[in-house]
Formats: structure tokens, C-alpha cells, sequence
């Protein structure tokens, strides 16, 4: 059986009105994130995914706001009132459907009290670049703590040994004592890690992780996508992943939606992404994955030809249009193509698969 | 030949296993960088992190190393003690200087190090901490520049554009500030900035971790060419290993603050000789979804070790699958293996270990 929707994104737009000109960074998006289920998100440097994935926070900076579309989160409650217990669904009704209370995160004031009782306590992210959400003058145990104090009723005590546990969990050695060390003394990777830590100090019910494990080597990342799995065995929580890496793309996705140049390009469940691919772009884009042992001997490295297009002059028609190797003159610069559906969950947005 | 500055060691130049001096640009003896712990009221100092602690390895000209290893086990700091962002606590960096003399930066001071401040650039980890947010892009950019007389004027804004589009960027993008951009477009104007000056050695620290694999392309194939054209020399630190293959000609492994392998990259690939080398290769996850179940991943069980308080013996030691008694009672040296292959365990002959085979499978 399909899990229950946890956040269902629509038309969603999200513009920055700079001096220059307009920048559309997220244009038209739509997916579904399930819960339980891990949803990773890919596609080229620039074309939208963090802007995404911070509209859905509402923590989008300055000058740039959401424009159009609903992020309608679903929200499940606690098993337990402990405060970061399991999550559940409401009772299922007669169509179906989830009688789970409905909320378009998108209408919500980005200041209020509303979202902020749902940042880190509903939905909690891990940022791409750890120092934009670390302090530098508080301690890393000061940063962990407070953030479970905030949102459970743990007290001083089982708030440190909460956060011993996760920072153990995540890798980091001698936990105890690095709870008094500051974000500069340690390395890039553990800064990571100890924002992993916080962000999964509440259990979330939706977990962003943006390019979580970029700063760590692969057997602490094997180890870190592995507890990812536990906590979201342990408690339905859902993850929404941004990464670059098609092979942790391979390794954790349940669905995969492929962006370019702030809208979706194609989605669908992580089986056909890989193995029939059907937009131009997703198909360039498994082609040039370098795989050890085989880039070896190779001269250069393949990559997608000519340049993201200037943001304030986009090309009419697919977007993908300038790159596209299937280029159809007098269609694909005239007609944004729309969502095609391939099937259950997987659509695409490319006119070759008008007819079908 | 002898090289000299205030207070420097001289440049041994009888050989010790490194290649012919004229070759080396920077010959790295080792290196100690540690950071005191301290505790209490008055930050008493209880202990060290030994961040990195005695290693020792050259960089030809036109060279490109790679550094790889476990998130914390030096290799960043290793990059700024070369670069003399830190001040080392014991060692020497030898860097040829451009008439030829090998020059210990080590004892240098602030102001002896400046004509060496351009011709050796990082690119650094965290590009969002290392741009200053109130600088737009020319200027972050185009300074260096402005500050050496290289260009100024129209000519610097045409040379920041011509940058920015090798990198991949709009120079539309040029007026606008670190915070308006996403990661890997922030990351890329840290590659441009480091070069803009023609530098001769560059210290590549996690440089394209956060780019999608066809800018990743193009930005590596930018790094070889400008090789190719100015003889340049890199320092390359990478998680990502298919990086580490396609870019590096020698690879030196590090494990809490020690070097554990060096070997030519195809060498290392096909054959290691180290536990940790071959714990890391079989961990590299698979581009393919059909594979999940099927990977013999080498699990590294055991607390990741601490650089305040190694294990005894081989650092290794309490992970290794491969452990034998003498391993916690003895330290392994160094040693070469093979011609060109060192490795510090002391089983590397006798253990076979599984590398990478040319098909992309674990073998
Ligand atoms: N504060 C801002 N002001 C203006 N433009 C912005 C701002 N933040 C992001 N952008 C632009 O919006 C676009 C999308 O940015 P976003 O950070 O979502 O990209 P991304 O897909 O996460 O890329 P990456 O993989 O490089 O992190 C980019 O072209 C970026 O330049
Ligand atoms: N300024 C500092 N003060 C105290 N300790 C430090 C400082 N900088 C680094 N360290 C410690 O030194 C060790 C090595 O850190 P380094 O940043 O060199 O690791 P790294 O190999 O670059 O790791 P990563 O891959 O995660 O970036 C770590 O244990 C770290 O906590
Ligand atoms: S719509 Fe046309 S240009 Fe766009 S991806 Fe499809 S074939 Fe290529
Ligand atoms: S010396 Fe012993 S513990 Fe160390 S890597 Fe070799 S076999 Fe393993
Ligand atoms: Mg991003
Ligand atoms: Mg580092």
C-alpha cells in the first residue's frame, strides 16, 4: 500500500526581486513527499533545490519570497507525548484519505507562530553549509541542548545525555568532551555531523538533509545514511534528501525528483530514474557519472554541453531547450512543456512524450 | 644546493626516497600541527589534538596529490600548515622558490611569507565561511588582482568575467553578494578567486564537493587544462574518490593524523595495501539502485579513533578486520612495499586485499 502523504508541493514559486531583475529560482514545482519514505531531489548547481527546500520552512532570505503554489503538509501526530516520540497518521476514513489535520505552509506568515512551532519540531534541516546554521560563540553542547530543550520536556541532564547519544551516533569521538568545544575546532565533516545531530534531536516528522554528507568520507557517510534509515524505521519519519551524489541517490531514494533550472524536469520511483530515464536532462545526467575503475583512463570528463542560461533572459519554451540534443525547432522554443503522466507517481516534462 | 632564510632548516639534499630535487616543488618533512585542550576557568591546557602528527611526502611539479581519509584526520589542517595559515609545531615546508632554492616556510614570518602568499592559493572547505559576505563578486574576485597590479579598471571586470565563465558562471552574476548564490555556484567563486593570480601551487580543499556531476566535469576538466597550460601544481582533498581517480596522478591516505598509504593512483586503486584504504574503496556507494543489497561493504565497527588519545600501536588497530597482537604492541612504520608503493601496516605483504577493478566492480 502507498504510505500517507506527508507534504504535497503545487505550482510552487519562489522568486528573489533584485535590482537586476527577477530570479526565478523555483518556478512551477510540483511533488510529493510520503511518509516513512525518502524522497531525494537532484539536478544541477543553481536550478532551485535549496530554495525549495527552504520555502518549505518559510526561511526563504531576503529579497526573495513565495509567489504562487501551496506546500500542503499533511501533519501527523505523536504516539507518545513525550514531545519526540513516533509518528502517526490519522484513522484512515471510508475514501481512503487520512483525516489528518491539513496545512498550506505557504499561506503561513513566515514570522509566526504557527511555523515556527513546526520548524524543528515537525520538519527540522540539515543546511548545506553547516556555518550558516552554527553558531560560532556557543558550544557545540550548548547549540544540541538547547535546540531538545526547546522542543521536548527533557531537562538539563537528559538533554546532555541525549546529546552525547546522538553525537555518538553520528561518529563523532569522545562525545562527551566535545560538547564543550566550539564549531571552528573541529573539522568540516564533523561540523556536519554535529548538525545532523541537532537536526535529529526531535525526531522530526519530515527530515531535509541539503548535500548532508558532502564534508565526510564514505565509510562515515555508509555510517551516517545508515542511522538515517534506523530513525526513520523507529519513527516514520520522512527524509527529503538534496544530493549530488547519484550513488547515495541509488542507495537511500524510494522516489527521485530530477530539477532544472527551478522546475521539475521528470519524477518517478528511483528504479526507473535510473534505469529508463526520460527526460534529455536526466538521461545526460546518468551519462556522465563518473564510476571508479572505469574514468581511469579517460582523457576528459563528459559534460553537459553549453551553460545554464542567464537568469534574467531565459530561453522560451523548455528551458532545457539551448542544451537539449532532441531540440525540436518550433516546438520546444514555443511551448513550455507540460507535466506528461508516465504512471503512478512518475510524469515527465518533455514534448517527445506528448503523443503517448 | 642550499636554501636559507632566517632561522630555516637547510634542504637535505642527499636523498632519502624523494625524488631528484629539481623536480620536488614542495617537500614536506614532517609535519606536526597540535592543538592544545584545555579545560577549566583558566583554559589550562590538559592535553593536544594531535591534528596531524609527523608525515612526510613531496609534490613534483605539475603534480596533482590527492589527500583523502576519514572526516578529522588532518587533511585541512595539514593544507594550512602548508600554507602558513597555521603555525606548525614541528617540521619543515620546503617550497622551491621561483630561482630554484628550496625555501622551509615554517619559520617564516607574516611578512617574509607575502611573496609566497600568490604563487600558493587554497581553495577552501567551506566556501560560505571563506567569502566575505560583504564583498560582491568582483571584488572578491577581482582583488587580488587590484592588490598585485595585475588589471584594473575595465580590463580587471573583463578579466573577473572571463574567470566567472570558466567556472561556469554568469558575469551577470558579478555585482551580487556571497549569500545570493546557491553552494555550488558560492563554491565556484572560491575556485575562480584562487585562480585569478596564475598561482604555481594550489591547495584544493573538498573543491567540488557540492557540484552536480557535469559542472563537477567541467570544473575538473578547467583544473587539468590550466595544468596542462601553466605547469600548475595541486593539492587535491576529496571524499569523493572517483574525483581522487580521474584527477590525481599519487594519492597519499591519511588515518588520525598519520600517513598510512601513498602509492600512484592506479596502484592504489587496483592494489591496496592498507586495511583502511581498502575499508574505504569497498564503501563508495554504487549508482545503482538494483545493487543495494549486493555490496560487500567493509563495515568499520569500533569508536572512530581520537587524535587526543590515539590507540596504541597501529592507530588501526581496534577497527581492523585484519588485527593480529603484534598490532596494538607495535607501531608500523612507513614502508615501501612496492617500488613507488608505501604503506604503514604490518602486514602489507602477506595480506590480499581487494582494489577497484577496471569495470567499476569490487574485485
Ligand atoms: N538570496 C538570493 N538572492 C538572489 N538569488 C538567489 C538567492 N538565493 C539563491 N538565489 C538564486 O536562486 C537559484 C537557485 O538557488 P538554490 O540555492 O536553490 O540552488 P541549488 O539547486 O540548491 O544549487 P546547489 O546545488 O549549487 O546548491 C540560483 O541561481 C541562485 O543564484
Ligand atoms: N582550530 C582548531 N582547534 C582545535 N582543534 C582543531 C582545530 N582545527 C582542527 N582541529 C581538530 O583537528 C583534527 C583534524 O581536523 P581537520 O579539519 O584537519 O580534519 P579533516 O581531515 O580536514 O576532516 P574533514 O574531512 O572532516 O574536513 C580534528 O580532530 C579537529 O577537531
Ligand atoms: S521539450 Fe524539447 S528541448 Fe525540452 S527536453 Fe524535450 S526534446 Fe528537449
Ligand atoms: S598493522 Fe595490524 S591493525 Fe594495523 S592495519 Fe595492519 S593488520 Fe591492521
Ligand atoms: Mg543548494
Ligand atoms: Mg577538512
Amino acid at each position: 500500500m502507498e504510505s500517507p502523504v506527508l507534504i504535497e508541493i503545487k505550482n510552487l514559486k519562489t522568486h528573489f526581486f533584485l535590482d537586476e531583475g527577477t530570479v526565478q529560482a523555483v518556478n512551477g514545482v510540483d511533488f510529493t513527499i510520503h511518509q516513512h519514505k525518502t524522497l531525494c531531489v537532484v539536478g544541477e548547481s543553481g536550478c532551485g533545490k535549496s530554495v525549495t527546500a527552504r520555502s518549505i520552512l518559510q526561511i526563504v532570505d531576503q529579497p526573495g519570497r513565495i509567489v504562487e503554489g501551496e506546500i500542503l503538509y499533511h501533519r501527523p501526530f505523536r504516539l507518545s507525548a513525550a514531545g519526540n516520540g513516533e509518528w502517526t497518521s490519522g484513522e484512515t476514513g471510508a475514501n481512503g484519505n487520512s483525516t489528518t489535520e491539513i496545512i498550506d505552509l505557504a499561506a503561513l506568515d513566515p514570522r509566526g507562530r504557527e511555523i515556527r512551532a513546526i520548524r524543528g519540531q515537525d520538519i527540522s534541516m540539515i543546511f548545506q553549509e553547516p556555518m550558516t546554521s552554527l553558531s560560532p560563540i556557543h558550544t557545540v553542547g550548548n547549540q544540541i541542548t538547547e535546540a531538545i530543550k526547546l522542543h521536548t520536556d527533557m531537562l538539563d541532564d537528559e538533554a546532555d545525555e541525549h546529546a552525547v547519544e546522538l553525537l555518538r551516533r553520528v561518529g563523532i569521538p569522545r562525545p562527551e568532551e566535545r560538547l564543550g568545544t566550539y564549531p571552528f575546532e573541529l573539522s568540516g565533516g564533523m561540523r556536519q555531523r554535529v548538525m545532523i545531530a541537532m537536526a535529529l534531536s526531535c525526531n522530526p516528522a519530515l527530515l531535509i538533509a541539503d548535500e548532508p554528507t558532502t564534508a565526510v568520507d564514505v565509510t562515515t557517510q555508509a555510517q551516517i545514511l545508515e542511522l538515517l534509515e534506523e530513525l526513520q524505521d523507529e519513527y516514520g519519519m520522512a527524509i527529503m534528501l538534496i544530493t549530488h551524489d547519484l550513488g547515495v541517490v541509488a542507495e537511500m531514494a524510494d522516489d527521485v525528483v530530477v530539477m532544472y533550472l527551478g522546475q521539475v524536469a521528470e519524477r518517478g520511483d528511483v528504479d526507473s530514474i535510473f534505469h529508463d530515464p526520460k527526460h534529455p536532462y536526466t538521461q545526460s545526467l546518468l551519462k556522465s557519472i563518473p564510476r571508479l575503475g572505469v574514468s581511469r583512463n579517460r582523457q576528459r570528463l563528459d559534460s553537459i554541453r553549453g551553460m545554464v542560461p542567464d537568469p534574467y533572459n531565459r530561453p522560451s519554451g523548455c528551458m532545457f531547450g539551448p542544451r537539449c540534443d532532441h531540440f525540436m525547432p518550433g516546438r520546444c522554443d514555443a511551448i513550455s512543456p507540460p507535466a506528461i503522466p508516465l504512471g503512478p507517481g512518475r510524469e515527465v516534462h518533455c514534448l517527445l512524450y506528448e503523443d503517448e | 644546493m642550499s636554501a636559507q632564510s632566517t632561522n630555516g632548516s637547510e634542504y637535505p639534499t642527499t636523498g632519502n626516497g624523494t625524488a631528484a630535487a629539481e623536480n620536488v616543488l614542495l617537500d614536506v618533512r614532517n609535519l606536526q600541527k597540535w592543538f592544545p585542550i584545555t579545560a577549566g576557568f583558566f583554559r589550562r591546557t590538559v592535553g593536544h589534538v594531535r591534528a596531524v602528527d609527523d608525515i612526510s611526502f613531496h609534490v613534483l611539479q605539475g603534480e596533482t596529490l590527492g589527500l583523502v581519509g576519514e572526516s578529522g584526520c588532518g587533511k585541512t589542517t595539514a593544507g594550512r600548515c602548508i600554507l602558513r595559515a597555521y603555525d606548525l609545531t614541528g617540521g619543515q615546508v620546503f617550497f622551491q622558490d621561483h630561482d630554484g632554492k628550496m625555501v622551509d616556510l615554517g619559520p617564516l614570518t607574516n611578512n617574509e611569507m607575502k611573496p609566497y602568499r600568490q604563487q600558493l592559493r587554497m581553495i577552501f572547505q567551506d566556501p560560505f565561511n571563506s567569502l566575505n559576505p560583504r564583498m560582491p563578486v568582483i571584488d572578491i574576485v577581482g582583488d587580488p588582482l587590484k592588490i598585485n597590479k595585475v588589471a584594473a579598471g575595465k580590463e580587471l571586470e573583463d578579466r573577473v568575467a572571463s574567470l566567472l565563465a570558466r567556472v561556469g558562471l554568469r558575469p551577470e552574476y558579478m555585482r551580487r553578494y556571497p549569500h545570493a548564490f546557491s553552494g555550488g555556484e558560492r563554491q565556484r567563486i572560491g575556485i575562480a578567486r584562487a585562480l585569478a593570480l596564475d598561482p604555481r601551487l594550489v591547495v584544493a580543499d573538498e573543491a567540488v564537493s557540492a557540484l552536480d556531476v557535469s559542472v563537477r566535469a567541467q570544473i575538473l576538466n578547467l583544473i587539468k587544462d590550466l595544468q596542462e597550460e601553466f605547469n600548475l601544481t595541486y593539492i587535491f582533498v576529496s571524499h569523493d574518490l572517483s574525483v581522487i581517480e580521474y584527477i590525481c596522478d599519487r594519492v597519499v591516505v591519511m588515518y588520525v593524523g598519520k600517513i598510512v598509504e601513498v602509492a600512484e593512483t592506479e596502484e592504489l586503486f587496483a592494489q591496496p595495501f592498507h586495511p583502511y584504504t581498502e575499508a574505504l574503496l569497498s564503501a563508495v556507494p554504487n549508482p545503482d539502485p538494483r545493487m543495494r543489497q549486493q555490496k560487500d561493504r567493509i563495515v568499520l565497527e569500533g569508536d572512530v579513533a581520537d587524535p587526543a588519545n590515539p590507540p596504541s600501536g597501529c592507530y588501526f588497530h581496534p577497527r581492523c578486520r585484519y588485527v593480529q597482537d603484534q598490532c596494538s604492541l607495535e607501531t608500523p612504520e612507513l614502508r615501501e612495499i612496492a617500488p613507488g608503493h608505501f604503506a604503514a601496516c604490518h602486514f602489507a605483504e602477506e595480506l590480499t586485499l581487494a582494489g577497484v577493478t577496471a569495470s567499476g566492480e569490487l574485485g
